[in-house]
């Protein structure tokens, strides 16, 4: 597609994003913030989700055992949502719209309901592929939480550092993505 | 500081996942379904290059290896793995590239995130009760990592120097991304 790198530059550019992000302050990672967001919101509405507690590692608590892992590390970063993870992923929009709007790769309106291959096998109306890709996100975020990271954490800064979790993670991605795609979508 | 390096950085990698096209979820399903390897390419070749410039900087002590972070090893990262790779494959998108596809103007990548808000919150309520079962098994130890390079995190193969290992892993990457085939 026009604008778009090839796979040379590409990797060269996002294997500098990945080595730069944690020469200067940690890997990079994004599902998380999923639940940052979450958490975000639900502490609009409870008063009981996010508590100050002097007793806790991170200085916060929560009555949701996942929020008060690791020392209410996210219960933190829920109370402070100006936090670098959280401010990281918001700027990531950004940076896509800039790229989008400084020569990058354009999708057209019909790639903007569904892409291409889609509409090849299932048609042009979107709705069928809006409710798809809802159930597909539910998926895609609990098994990234269940995993511990998605593909930027485990797959991209996890194998860079040789960790064995990153090798693990795409061995379970890709033995089930890959039949998947090829039932859903065909070879041909 | 650190804010301004998450906005600079973050501004960085949405960039770079646009212009790589990894925001087109047409390129990740052709990438599942074998038909288009541009993106394998591009990751493995990253990857490689990233990890043998990380581990000589590391090693020379440009880089501090207290920067690293190594997650856990157990069961549910390989579960959770298989269950993010089937709604990938029929996405198109990760958490990363389903929500800087929102900044192509694509309306399918609403819905993603949407359905990512959700099941994060699942998984949320639902960790209480399933925290303690074999899904969290250790496989290795947990936070193990193949090469040394950090004292925190324990080598997987520490008779193999890690600068060595991680050179040798990086090389194979490369090599690999070099050979695999654009277009099957």
């Amino acid at each position: 597609m026009n604008g778009q790198l090839n796979w040379f530059k590409g990797g060269l550019l996002l294997g500098a994003v990945f080595l730069i992000a944690v020469a200067f302050v940690k890997p990079i990672g994004v599902s998380t913030q999923f639940v940052i967001a979450d958490g975000i919101v639900w502490n609009l509405f409870s008063d009981t989700v996010v508590q100050k507690d002097p007793e806790s590692k991170s200085g916060y608590s929560s009555s949701n055992a996942y929020l008060n892992k690791s020392g209410g590390k996210y219960a933190k970063n829920i109370a402070n949502p100006i936090n670098y993870s959280f401010i990281f992923v918001l700027a990531m929009v950004v940076g896509a719209f800039l790229s989008s709007r400084l020569g990058g790769p354009q999708p057209t309106t019909l790639d903007r309901n569904a892409p291409e291959i889609w509409r090849q096998r299932f048609g042009e109306n979107p709705t069928l592929r809006y409710v798809t890709v809802f159930f597909a996100g539910v998926l895609v975020l609990f098994g990234a939480r269940l995993a511990g990271g998605c593909t930027s954490g485990h797959m991209m800064s996890g194998m860079m550092q040789t960790s064995l979790s990153g090798y693990l993670f795409a061995i379970g991605a890709f033995a089930i993505g890959v039949p998947a795609a090829i039932f859903v979508y065909k070879r041909h | 500081m650190t804010i301004f390096l998450a906005i600079l950085l973050g501004v960085f990698f949405g960039f770079a996942l646009q212009r790589v096209g990894a925001t087109n979820p047409q390129n990740i399903i052709n990438m599942m379904r074998l038909k288009d390897l541009h993106l394998m390419k591009a990751i493995f070749f990253g990857i490689g290059f990233s990890s043998i410039l990380l581990f000589i900087l590391m090693a020379v002590g440009v880089i501090d290896a207290g920067h690293l972070s190594v997650k856990s090893s157990y069961v549910g990262v390989i579960v959770g793995g298989a269950i993010l790779g089937l709604g990938f494959a029929v996405a198109g998108y990760c958490p990363g590239t389903g929500l800087t596809a929102i900044a192509d103007g694509r309306k399918d990548a609403f819905f993603f995130v949407g359905g990512g808000l959700v099941g994060a919150l699942i998984y949320t309520l639902l960790y209480g009760s399933i925290q303690g079962t074999w899904l969290f098994t250790k496989i290795a130890g947990g936070k193990v990592m193949l090469a040394t390079g950090s004292d925190k995190f324990q080598a997987l193969l520490p008779m193999i120097p890690g600068t060595l290992l991680a050179l040798i892993i990086g090389v194979v990457f490369i090599v690999t991304a070099w050979k695999l085939p654009e277009k099957v």
